[in-house]
């Protein structure tokens, strides 16, 4: 048996991983990253719009703070949210994009005066402060009370990820690539590392390790139509279902973008719309307006996703030969800031679709995007069931994104939570002693051998790539948008018999090295466990909440609901998992459940809403007036942090005004934001 | 074009299985509308042969994975329309230059990471204020738009696999290496002076190896400025020598 033993193993070389690795390095930790792929072609590198943090540095930005990034992402995840993580990321935002800058990112920046803007499909000019000239710019995006956004063009995540990775090389942080983790080693209790296979040599390997990150991104794949990578395949989330211990959070929680390009769904960036692009139908005609007056094509992603497809289904998409489909219209935006800030959009116009989106509109539909669900761990990022697990990024279930996550907060997870969960880790490599148990590490090697020898020298027939295709035409027949109980149903009984067909998986191309075909057989039957639980997840689930919409059940319902999905798939014989559930407190939460701005307000309220609410108020008056944010925030819900990163965040407004809090502000023809924890539900 | 029956022409060999040599097989497939060589590449694993070796990750032109040499020319394969061929063949051959996996995989990011190792392609802070509570420190924002523009290289291997310089030299940095060079030269926030770049570039392997047949700037699919790159460099290196 090849046997390597490390402190930190880091299983995913995207953003988040690479972060939590250079996180631990930076502790003496001895640290090693495993990669599907190098490092730097991580979907991390997709992201083009930018991430959010709440530095205020733009004129539509002021007032900014980490109260308002924090209401938005919990009204954003429609209550669904851990709001103690929400709090954790919303502060340590600011530091992370700061941080980022002094890695080499370079931050688009804020020009002193006037400059022209489209906002709400008119020309007008915002004036930037002569100080804030050369301070990090920041852009609008959907479901945000200020322009928060911040990014490189276009190309956000390539910056990050370019940034990210170079520091980890210049730490010597060994990447192994083209290697793939197939199980997690554990005794039930505590984790010990991943049993994983070389793709060149096929060689079978035991990584053993204090601590095991999981950082492998999501499980767009299941869907037949992805704005994901290749690699997006859940399959972090299937080496943890693996362990029969190790649970999953709201997988049913899955998030469509409004603006993929038709047929092939590569992304267009919500920035096309945060910069001032419009949503027509087949007429021309703009129709988001009527539907969200409010917020008009900037409503959360859930929202715009739904009010296209219920638009199309009255008839007015554009029919192709690919299904019907909706404009996306940046043409108002004029050439140079498309070609400056919108180039990587400007490309995939030309390469997938041969037109110039400077004169032409973009054929667009909502598609799968992003995983909401994943590894479910604690505040700081550990499994609650497997001791020395971690998970971080779009792998884990930690949860600030609850039911729908903003756009520019994945990106901002990614740094954000390995900045912070990176700590953790450290932490445990320092108080926990490397157990290397050869014989535990032996027995998941066998096993991890004889299933492949099963599949080369076994009489099974079933080819993976047919299975896989079937499973993605389900999710996507079934499991979409919009979802009702017998759709779903039909969903787990498909899935689950593609599960047990699975059992007879075989392979035509017998090399036991390089072989395409076995690294199929190996990902299918993961990723249908994986399919099943969003499937069951979502069938369990009679309400709407995000981007979990039952056309049987349309209201959001926190009496029932106010809780998140756990699974687990104890009975690796059994055709689905086990699903648990675990309870949102409303009397710890500090924006409890209100409305979300979207439609109806028809939510049927949790009991203990209207006490929290009073208990809120009460503590805020015993406060008095004169207590800062900071004071009244701690009041109503306190939260952990580590050390190095409990500072506050400074901010523009405080060196003009020499205040330290976000009590002084500028003032601007902008509506002032909210400046009061739990204040605001509008 | 659909309707068409494709031909295509691959080269195949698997290093690893004893006894195998390099050939070209041809394969043929119905085009549909829209196919980029990616969609027509895992129609023939799925349909035609399950041990073709390629790579492809995010199948939008943004990751780099799927560079290879389509009809004689580098490029990303992703997104190739196959409509672009008028006559229907298409001959697949893997990237020169980089260590060879198998059929059309190469192992770029192996060489990728090297480089960054051998020319320390990352940022060396100045020092000052590096504290991530306070305010950032200003940058013009002329400058970090350039800075973008430079940064936007996907490390394909396309302007290596395209260097008449890099194919005779083994040791020359190519055009991502010095692209990535002038990147760092032109921030600010770097420390390094041109005198320490010139010891990484400033010689054969570097800016002074180039022939200036510039088969990167024809090939690069992101546009990079390479042969402006390059003189700008060049200058910049004579300039230490005065």
């Amino acid at each position: 048996m090849k046997l390597i033993y490390t402190d930190c193993l880091v299983v995913g070389a995207g953003l988040a991983g690479l972060r939590v690795a250079i996180a631990a390095k930076e502790r003496g930790h001895d640290t090693l990253v495993l990669s599907l792929i190098p490092a730097k072609r991580s979907h991390s590198a997709a992201a083009q719009g930018g991430m959010q943090a709440s530095l205020g540095n733009t004129v539509k930005g002021l007032g900014d703070n980490e109260d308002v990034h924090f209401q938005d992402t919990v009204k954003g995840s429609d209550w669904g949210c851990d709001q103690t993580v929400a709090r954790m990321f919303a502060h340590c935002a600011p530091k992370a994009v700061r941080e980022m800058s002094h890695w080499g990112v370079p931050w688009t920046r804020v020009t002193k005066g006037p400059r022209e803007v489209v906002v709400n499909a008119e020309r007008i000019t915002i004036n930037e402060a002569e100080a804030a000239h050369g301070l990090i710019n920041a852009r609008d995006f959907g479901g945000t009370k200020k322009w928060r956004t911040c990014y490189t063009a276009d190309g956000t995540g390539h910056s990050l990820l370019y940034a990210v990775d170079n520091k980890a090389i210049s730490m010597g942080i060994p990447v192994h690539e083209r290697v793939e983790a197939l199980h997690i080693i554990h005794d039930g209790e505590r984790c010990h590392g991943v049993v994983a296979r070389c793709l060149i040599t096929g060689e079978l390997r035991a990584y053993i390790a204090k601590a095991t990150t999981i950082a492998t991104g999501g499980y767009g794949r299941i869907y037949e139509v992805s704005t994901n990578a290749i690699i997006c395949e859940g399959i972090g989330q299937a080496l943890a279902l693996d362990t029969g211990v190790a649970t999953l959070g709201n997988m049913e929680a899955v998030q469509f973008h409004p603006t993929a390009i038709v047929p092939v769904g590569i992304l267009t960036t919500e920035g096309c719309r945060g910069d001032g692009g419009l949503l027509r139908d087949k007429d021309g005609y703009r129709f988001m307006p009527d539907y969200e007056p409010e917020k008009k094509e900037l409503a959360s992603r859930d929202v715009v996703s739904r009010r296209m497809t219920e638009h199309m289904r009255k008839g007015k998409g554009v029919d192709s030969p690919y299904g019907p489909h909706l404009w996306l219209d940046i043409t108002l935006l004029g050439r140079k800031h498309i070609e400056t800030n919108l180039r990587e959009v400007k490309e995939i116009c030309e390469n997938f679709l041969g037109i110039d989106p400077a004169k032409d509109w973009i054929p667009v539909r909502p598609t799968q995007h992003y995983s909401m669900g994943g590894i479910r761990t604690t505040p700081t990022g550990e499994s609650p069931q497997l001791k020395g697990m971690f998970a971080v990024g779009e792998a884990a279930c930690w949860d600030m994104h609850g039911f729908n996550r903003l756009g520019g907060n994945s990106l901002a997870e990614t740094v954000v939570g390995g900045m912070i969960i990176g700590k953790y880790v450290a932490d445990f490599c320092d108080n926990n002693d490397l157990v290397l148990d050869t014989g535990l590490a032996q027995g998941f090697v066998d096993k991890a051998r004889a299933e492949i020898d099963a599949l080369i020298d076994g009489e099974g027939r079933e080819n993976a790539w047919q299975l896989k295709a079937a499973m993605q035409k389900v999710m996507m027949d079934y499991v979409g948008i919009f979802r009702n109980g017998p759709e779903l149903d039909e969903a787990v009984r498909q899935l689950k018999s593609l599960l047990e067909r699975a059992a007879n998986l075989g392979v035509t191309c017998k090399k036991r090295h390089a072989n395409p075909e076995l690294v199929e057989a190996l990902r299918v039957r993961r990723m249908l466990k994986v399919a099943l639980t969003v499937a069951c997840g979502a069938a369990a689930r009679t309400e709407s909440r995000g981007a979990h919409a039952r056309e049987d059940f349309p209201q959001r319902n926190d009496k029932d609901w106010l809780c998140r999905t756990l699974a687990s798939w104890p009975d690796p014989k059994a055709l689905e998992p086990r699903l648990s559930y675990e309870p949102l407190d409303v009397m710890q939460m500090e924006l409890p459940p209100g409305y979300r701005g979207y439609g109806a307000d028809n939510a049927i309220a949790h009991p203990d809403t209207a006490r929290r609410e009073a208990e809120i108020a009460d503590i805020l008056a015993k406060l008095g007036d004169n207590a800062s944010r900071e004071a009244r925030q701690q009041a109503l819900m306190p939260f952990e942090l580590p050390e190095s990163l409990r500072p506050a965040n400074e901010r523009l407004s405080d060196r003009l005004h020499g205040g330290v809090s976000g009590k002084t502000q500028l003032t601007n023809d902008n509506a002032p934001a909210s400046n009061t924890a739990g204040d605001d539900n509008s | 074009m659909s309707g068409r029956i494709l031909t295509f022409n691959i080269f195949r060999y698997d290093p690893q299985e004893p006894g195998d040599k390099p050939k070209m097989v041809q394969y043929q497939l119905a085009e549909t509308s829209g196919m980029t060589v990616f969609i027509a590449l895992n129609r023939l694993r799925q349909e035609q042969d399950p041990s073709l070796q390629f790579d492809f990750v995010c199948r939008a032109g943004i990751c780099g994975s799927c560079a290879m040499v389509i009809n004689g020319f580098p490029t990303l394969a992703c997104r190739t329309l196959t409509a672009k061929y008028p006559k229907g063949e298409i001959t697949l051959m893997p990237l020169p230059g980089f260590e060879l996996i198998g059929d059309l995989s190469v192992n770029t990011g192996k060489f990728m990471r090297e480089l960054a190792e051998r020319l320390q392609l990352w940022l060396h802070p100045k020092g000052g204020d590096m504290d991530i509570h306070r305010l950032e420190d200003p940058m013009a924002p002329e400058e970090a738009a350039k800075l973008y523009e430079l940064e936007r290289c996907v490390e394909c291997g396309v302007c290596v696999s395209a260097c008449a310089t890099k194919q005779m030299r083994d040791t020359f940095v190519g055009a991502v290496g010095m692209m990535k060079i002038a990147r760092f030269e032109l921030d600010s926030r770097d420390g390094r002076s041109a005198d320490d770049f010139y010891h990484v570039i400033g010689n054969q392997d570097g800016v002074f190896g180039c022939m200036t047949l510039l088969g990167c700037q024809d090939n690069c699919p992101k546009d990079l400025p390479h042969m402006q790159q390059i003189a700008y460099l060049r200058r910049k290196m004579a300039s230490t020598l005065l």
